[in-house]
Formats: C-alpha cells, structure tokens, sequence
C-alpha cells in the first residue's frame, strides 16, 4: 500500500474503559485511502470498541480517534462514510427502494438508486418490503445501504454471514469495485478467506490492542499450525515425545495431533503404525489460529508488542 | 502536499444544502409513519382499543344520555390520544435499540433529531387517526352535536395532547429494551387511564384517587379534550402548563439517558 496515501482513519493510543474493564488499552490503528483494512480477532478483543469510536457511538477515554481528520461525533465527518453493522434490524414493512431513499438522504451527493442498486446486486429487490427478504438478501441490502451515500469510507462488520457462496463473491467482487474507485474499508470478519481475498493489510486484536499488524501471508505464517487425525492404536505418550508434536489427545477414538510440520509426523506416523487409517491432515482453522496467536499474547505480552509496532 | 491533495483530499468539508438536510427530516419522518401505518399489529390496537370502549359505553350501552355520550367522546379520545404516544415511541424505541437500528442510525450522518422528529410526527399522524375516528363515532353514530370550533379543538388536542405521552413513552423505552416494552407501557397505561378519569367519570371513584388525579398527566389533557367539547369552562392555561413541564421533564430524562446508555 502507498504509504504517502492521505489516513481516513486513525486510532493512536487509545484507551476505553467500561468501569474496571478495559476494552483498549493503547489501540492504533491507521486505515488510508483506497486501502481495505482487515479487523481480525476473537471475540472480547477490542474489535467492536475500535469500530464504535471511529463511528462515534462511543468517547475515548484517553487518546485520539479521527475520522478523516475530525471527531466522528461530528456529523460533517461521518458524511463521508457507509456503515454495514452485523445486527441491525431494519423496519420490516418498509420496502428495499425506500430503505435507500432514506438513507440517501442522509448523505450530500449520494449515488443514484440505479447505480446503488447494480453495485449492491439487489436491482429485483427494490419493491420487495424487507421482511420478505431472506437473510443473505437483507445482507445485500444491508450493504447497499452503506455504499448508497457514495462513502469514501465503508465500514463493513461481518458483511457475508449467512450469505452463500454465490452471494459472497459478488459482494467482493463489488468491494473490489469501490477499492478501485479510492474507497477505503475497514472489514471486520471471522472469515480468514474473505480477509485473504480483500485484505492489503490484516490487523490482529486481543486484549484491547493490536498484537500483529501486517500482510495476509505474514499472518498466515504466523499461524501456521496444521491439524492431524487419524484412527491409530499408538499409545499418546509415544507420540506426545515427538519433537515436532504440539498436542495430542483421543477425541472419539480418533487421535487429534497438533503440529508445526505436518509432513515429518505424518511419516512417522505411518512408519510407526502400519494399521493407521483415516488419516486428515488440515491447516488450523482461524479461531485455532487466533488462540494460537492472543496465547502467546497472554504468555509475553511485550514481546509481541515490540513485534507489532 | 496538501495543495496537490486539495481537490481529491478525502474527508474534504462539502456544505450540505440545506435544502438537501430539511429532506433528511422529511424523509425520516415519511418512514416513519408509512413503515407503521403498514404494521396492522401497531395500528390496530392503538385505533380498536378507545373506538370499541367508546361504541360500548358511548353508544351501545348509554340511552340516550347526551352528556355522557359528550363527556365519553372526550375521556375516550385522551385515551385514544395517549396510546400512539406511550406505544409509537415506547415499544419502537425500545425494539430499535434492541435489535441495533438506533446503532446504525446514530452512525449514519442522520441529522440530530430526525428520528425523534420523525416518531414524533407518526404518533401525531395516529394520535389525529383516532380522534378522528371518535368524533365520526361520536357526530353520527351518538349523535353528539358539535360544531366546527369544537371539531377543531378536538383535532388540536389530538395532535399535540399526544406530545407529551411521546416524552413519557420515549422515557420508557430508554428503561429497558426489546419486547418487555409493551407490559411496562400497559402498566402505565391502563391504570392511569382509570386513575384520570377516562373510564369512569372522577365523581364516581373514591375521594383519595379523586384528589390525587391531577398527579396523572391524563388527568390534564383530559381536561382540555372535555374543554373542546364544551364540557369544562374552568381556565385551561394551568393545564397547559403541567403538561408543557410534564413533557420537558421526561424528554430531558430520556435524552439524557439515551445518550449515556445508546
């Protein structure tokens, strides 16, 4: 990313507490023009309180939150911006093209409800009241109503759960679109592929702070814990003593073996038993990952913090 | 650097016209009314409730007694009158902070107050519906003979005798969220609605609840729904004035809780 593109956001040691809990403690955060910044971390890390700010729902209680230079508590900054939250119930009764007329109206110089609607995908749903809608298709609508004020900047929090496959490339595909145009994003999901194909930067939270920021490769390697499972009659311990073996347990009669290198245990697995059978192996999914990642923040919580910065 | 980012620079301040912002208000308080006036399980209660009890006690029940035909038009429009306040913006508030509609609106640049604006409008436009309603009851069906003037004064104290039943129910919404809204409103409602007078004429109930009515802000606006049609002669400026304050007081409260609590 051009790192002499102007910031539209930006967190710089921020501090949130809600009575004894702090839900930041020193967040940074800078998201510039035309780049789509992913929020990833589990659940409790800060991420909702670091998007609250920048919407300007809630006040820090030290540090600064700027939305294109200004407070987002000012409505003239948040002129600018889309927001696309994961639960907001819109008025049922109200049908899809008076959805958009309203919150056009919100904005100076918001996109036509044509050009809103093409973008979006949900040209066959303007009459259509938004109870009728089915999840994935109150989604679609979700997200043209945060693009539908011509944003320069779009918040997206989850946008593609409970959309199908379908639904969710041609929602890329569109974000992809408004990147091109300059846009900038600020995507929060649980999703690491969607991360993958939108991301040109991935930010890690947990514990109120930013614990790795950086490209979607540089995370993947960070995490690179793969999964074994098999039906095998070794005892545990014999394989709990290899070196490369993190953590092994019987999980319905399956063994369950968690590893760096896949490929030196599987063989030795295979040597060792040669009735082995059902043998999975599989990259750790995110949330493993993401434990993986805010454990070592618990056990060294300043190591990782001079690597973040 | 800032020069040669001038004309593309994000975030750049573009006045919005006003003309443009008046939309905003307008629009907002358009959805409002036709996304409720669409939801038969809002409007129905609200309209069925005063006109059933009215066409009961005013007209089915009561022979041939013009007074308390006129005197039931009145006390039953302050019911009907309460109703869209206390529920429009009680029972809305409360699902809308539920299920994150007021968390997206208030990210949104929506201008400040367009949606209380725009509530406030619906529960006018309904609190209108229902006295309408009886008064149609009340000329054709009880025969209460009432004269332009007195039309009007109905219609007035319809639209704006609502406003403080907005600031009541706004208040209520704030106090706890989702469905249990409803119960607590019927809480309010209904007993006060006795305890002012709207069921059953004040000279009827026991001396201690008689004296005591006037705490209730029904009691006042049922003072000038009787005053419309000719039923009170007595100075209504006091009245005026408590429900004025009444109103001030819980929009103040429920403003004030809105902003700390969202």
């Amino acid at each position: 990313m051009n790192d002499s593109n102007p910031v539209v956001a930006r967190l710089a040691a921020v501090v949130k507490r809600y009575g004894s809990l702090i839900a930041l403690g020193g967040a940074e955060l800078q998201l510039r023009r035309g780049e789509l910044l992913a929020l990833l971390g589990p659940n409790g890390a800060g991420k909702t309180s670091a998007i609250s700010l920048l919407l300007g729902l809630i006040r820090a209680d030290a540090g600064t939150v700027e939305l294109f230079g200004r407070d987002p508590q000012a409505i003239e900054a948040r002129r600018h911006i889309g927001v696309m939250l994961q639960h907001a119930e819109l008025p049922p009764t109200l049908r899809v093209g008076e959805l958009l007329r309203l919150t056009a109206s919100y904005y100076p110089a918001p996109r036509g409800l044509a050009e809103t609607a093409e973008l979006a995908g949900i040209g066959d749903l303007l009459k259509r009241p938004y109870a009728r809608l089915s999840g994935g298709q109150q989604r679609r609508v979700q997200f043209a109503l945060a693009l539908c004020g011509r944003p320069e900047l779009l918040f997206l929090d989850e946008p593609t759960v409970g959309m199908d496959i379908d639904a969710r490339q041609k929602l890329w595909a569109a974000i992809r679109r408004l990147l091109a145009e300059g846009c900038s994003v600020l995507l929060t999901t649980h999703y690491l592929e969607e991360a993958e194909a939108l991301a040109d930067r991935v930010c890690v939270m947990a514990h109120g702070r930013m614990i790795h920021e950086g490209t979607v490769d540089a995370l993947r390697a960070r995490v690179a814990i793969k999964r074994i499972r098999c039906l095998s009659t070794l005892p545990l311990d014999t394989v709990r003593s290899w070196p490369e073996v993190c953590e092994v347990r019987h999980e319905q009669q399956r063994m369950h073996i968690t590893v760096g290198e896949a490929e030196a245990v599987v063989r030795r697995l295979l040597d060792a038993d040669p009735h082995l059978r059902e043998l999975e192996v599989q990259r750790a999914g995110l949330a493993e990952a993401f434990s993986e990642l805010t454990r070592d923040a618990d056990i060294a919580p300043d190591a990782q913090q001079r690597e973040a910065a | 650097m800032r020069t040669a980012m001038l004309a593309t620079a994000p975030g750049a301040i573009e006045r919005m016209a006003t003309r443009r912002v008046l939309g905003a208000y307008l629009e907002e308080a358009r959805s409002e009314c036709l996304r409720y006036l669409r939801a038969p399980g809002f409007i129905l209660p609200m309209t069925l409730f005063s006109t059933v009890f009215y066409l009961m006690f005013g007209v089915l029940l009561n022979h041939g007694n013009a007074d308390a035909a006129r005197y039931l038009l009145a006390s039953y429009s302050t019911f009907g009158i309460i109703g869209p306040g206390l529920f429009g913006f009680g029972v809305s508030l409360a699902i809308e902070r539920d299920g994150g509609l007021l968390t997206l609106k208030r990210a949104l640049p929506m201008p400040p107050g367009a949606y209380l604006l725009g509530k406030m409008v619906m529960a006018m436009i309904a609190a209108s519906i229902v006295t309408v309603l009886l008064l149609l009851i009340g000329v054709f069906l009880a025969h209460v003979v009432l004269s332009w003037g007195e039309l009007l004064a109905m219609l007035l104290a319809g639209m704006f005798g609502v406003l403080p039943f907005c600031a009541l129910g706004m208040f209520v919404g704030t106090l706890l969220k989702g469905q249990g809204a409803p119960g607590l409103l019927n809480l309010v409602y209904l007993p006060m609605a006795f305890l002012s007078g709207l069921w059953l004429p004040l000279s009827m109930l026991p001396r201690t609840l008689r004296q005591i009515a006037p705490i209730w802000p029904s009691y006042h606006l049922n003072q000038l729904t009787q005053a419309a049609v000719g039923m009170n002669n007595g100075s209504l400026l006091p009245h005026v004035l408590v429900l004025l304050g009444f109103t001030a007081g819980f929009l103040l409260l429920a403003t004030r809780r809105l902003r700390r609590h969202g």
